[in-house]
């Protein structure tokens, strides 16, 4: 369930490397969608065509969220760059988001 | 207290149909009337390091190898493969139990410093994880050690505890037997306090260090629909795993033999009515050098050659020492220590606490399985002093023991005769004191049966020798002088015998010189009896001699009268 999306013009985040982003949900939980709804707007945001996004659905694939330490739903992990970043919750604090992930830009 | 748990654990307060599940943890099992609550939650608290984690496997291991019951391990704190290692020395072969799909490790890191949370959660995953495991192994058994790391990791606890208390219930549901550890809070069984989540049983784990001395104990909080053991137990963790020892004397059921056991020395045996009953305690006391450990050596030496297996733990020598030194009394151990019959095992006891050892003691029993055990130098425990706390460890080395049916001699350092050591003694079939006394610049060892039950014993004192041919029993000379021993025995016994001589000279002497005179006076008799025949004789003549005189007379009278014509017949004869 990846969705690459096409390299743009890097605002914010001024790398310009892709950001690889896992979501870990519980299927149909509104929390869930909730979560990458949120996720995917602040992408959208601050790295318009510069991230992916997989979705786990842990009920699917337990081992998968045992193996990557997850014990929360949802939850984002920022596996690049590094350092890892875990972010946990519906991402319905937008500052938190923001902070977590360490996407909002220096200064503002 | 120990009749009330006994009383608490047969009073019919144990609900038929609280079905348990034994965490296979000796002692545990006894105190709780079974193990755990078959298919609900435990709350295992104690501070860092108390034995929590321990506990949790131990019953995971017994549920897989001898209950048939797989189990799942979700850890917070440390990696599969550290919890594995930690494990391994205690002969836990996780590694293994998870290849043949008995055992499922789960391990999480949770790292306050790499979360952020943002907005709501729930710990769906964490069921997800867990109920797949538990479905892959078909487990019963389900281990959540420390799941309290939770708090405080997600920034939001309201969530938390709503989260670890709807997990409960969901394990609850499935009828898995579930071990939650916590660790221990101020003031509060466990820091977060989970335990308001579990009400069916809650066990507490303790760790204290007093007078440098290290004790573990354990204590059932609550159990809901069970009886249970109200007192802290001590535990152990040793190579065997948890062990938890009940108090003294939980049911005072042991089996009474009516079987004598030799104690190695033939006249000992004599006074204790024909030998130790077999499976009682016998308690030898005394100062330092009264020969102690050679009657215990004694007692094993005399088992293993009947062929049966004994068991000497040593509290004051190492092994080689009490063979050298048991060798020169021609109490040759290494013979049985080679064959297998006999261990002998010696430790420092400064090196570990009373509880430590009595564990110990327990897993030695556990191995040799020995029909004879010597405890020698018990009063080494406690740095030589017999106190109340001794009194209580040795109690319960002395109800294990008895427990098993294994006939034991106690050696204990010390005059004997205070107050503790009278409070173990009410544990002891036999008492017996070796005293030395100390006269004519020799110490001699004496022997006293202070009491022997069941038993018509000997009141009398005995000399107590070691010689190069074993131990023996010699008769004390008591006397006006006292009780004399060693070579004032020796002297007397001489003293004696010369008397005797004198006396039987004495005897001879007189005898000889009353034959003598007898003789003499014989001699002297037989003269006499010639002399009174003699005298005799001549009597018998001289009246002979007088009738011929007066018939001469008569006859010349009658002639005068005939010859004067007197014929008056009337004074015929006589004399005018």
């Amino acid at each position: 369930m990846t969705e690459p999306h096409p390299a743009s013009d890097g605002t914010d985040a001024d790398t310009g490397e892709q950001w690889d982003l896992v979501v870990y949900v519980t299927n149909a939980s509104p929390k869930g969608q909730r979560a990458i709804e949120n996720l995917k707007r602040a992408c959208e945001e601050h790295l318009p065509g510069r991230y992916k996004i997989e979705i786990v659905d842990v009920l699917q694939n337990p081992r998968r969220a045992a193996a990557d330490n997850i014990l929360a739903a949802p939850t984002v992990v920022r596996r690049f760059p590094s350092p890892i970043r875990k972010l946990v919750g519906d991402l319905s604090d937008s500052d938190r988001l923001l902070l977590g992930l360490e996407l909002r830009p220096s200064g503002s | 207290m120990d009749s009330t748990l006994h009383a608490g654990l047969t009073d019919g307060a144990v609900g038929p149909d609280l079905e348990k599940a034994p965490t296979g943890i000796p002692g545990l099992d006894q105190i709780t009337g079974g193990g755990l609550p078959k298919g609900r939650v435990t709350l295992v608290a104690g501070s860092a390091g108390a034995g929590k984690t321990l506990l949790g496997l131990n019953f995971l291991v017994a549920g897989a190898r001898e209950y048939g019951e797989p189990g799942v391990l979700m850890t917070f704190e440390e990696s599969a493969a550290k919890v594995a290692l930690n494990v391994r020395s205690l002969g836990f072969d996780l590694d293994q139990l998870q290849r043949d799909g008995l055992l499922a490790v789960l391990a999480f890191r949770v790292d306050t410093s790499e979360i952020v949370t943002a907005g709501d959660f729930d710990f769906e995953p964490l069921f997800a994880i867990l109920d797949d495991a538990i479905r892959r192994l078909g487990a019963k058994r389900v281990v959540l050690d420390t799941i309290e790391v939770l708090f405080g990791a997600f920034g939001d606890d309201t969530i938390v505890r709503a989260e670890l208390s709807r997990l409960v219930r969901w394990l609850e549901d499935r009828g898995v037997t579930v071990i939650l550890t916590g660790e221990r809070g101020d003031g509060s069984l466990t820091r977060h306090g989970i335990e308001e989540y579990v009400t069916d049983c809650v066990i507490e784990l303790d760790h204290r260090v007093s007078a440098e001395i290290c004790t573990r104990r354990l204590r059932v909080v609550k159990y809901r629909g069970s009886a249970h053991g109200t007192n802290e137990y001590p535990f152990l963790i040793s190579a065997r795993g948890f062990t938890v020892l009940p108090i003294t004397s939980v049911a005072l059921d042991y089996a009474a033999s009516e079987e004598r056991v030799s104690t190695g020395i033939a006249r000992l045996d004599h006074m204790l009515g024909g030998g130790m009953f077999r499976g009682s305690t016998l308690m030898v006391s005394g100062t330092a050098g009264t020969g102690k450990t050679s009657l215990g050596a004694s007692v094993a030496h005399s088992a293993c050659a009947r062929g049966e297996r004994a068991l000497m733990v040593l509290l004051e020598e190492s092994p080689d020492q009490v063979l050298r030194n048991m060798r020169s009394l021609g109490i040759d151990l290494r013979p049985w220590v080679d064959a297998g019959l006999l261990r002998i095992w010696a430790a420092r006891p400064s090196a570990f606490g009373l509880e430590t050892h009595l564990a110990v003691l327990a897993g030695l029993i556990e191995d040799e399985k020995p029909s004879v055990a010597v405890l020698d130098g018990i009063t080494s425990l406690s740095n030589g002093i017999l106190t109340t706390e001794l009194a209580s460890s040795v109690a319960r080395q002395i109800d294990l023991l008895k427990s098993r049916g294994i006939t034991s001699v106690i050696t204990a350092l010390g005059p004997g005769d205070d107050v503790s050591a009278i409070s173990v003694s009410a544990m002891v079939d036999t008492w017996l004191q070796l005293r030395n006394i100390e006269a004519n610049g020799e110490r001699n060892r004496l022997l006293f049966v202070l009491k022997s039950r069941g038993t018509a014993h000997s009141n009398q004192v005995r000399e107590f020798v070691i010689t190069d041919h074993g131990v023996e029993l010699v008769d004390v000379y008591i006397g006006a002088a006292g009780v004399l021993a060693g070579s004032a025995r020796v002297t007397q016994l001489a003293a004696e015998r010369d008397e005797d001589l004198r006396i039987s000279d004495d005897l001879a002497g007189r005898r000889r010189e009353l034959n003598r005179s007898v003789i003499e006076r014989e001699a002297h008799l037989v003269a006499l009896q010639d002399q009174l025949d003699a005298e005799r004789t001549e009597m018998q003549r001289i009246d002979l001699r007088a009738g011929h005189q007066v018939a001469d007379t008569r006859a010349d009278r009658s002639e005068m009268a005939a010859r004067r014509w007197a014929d008056d017949a009337k004074n015929n004869g006589e004399p005018q």
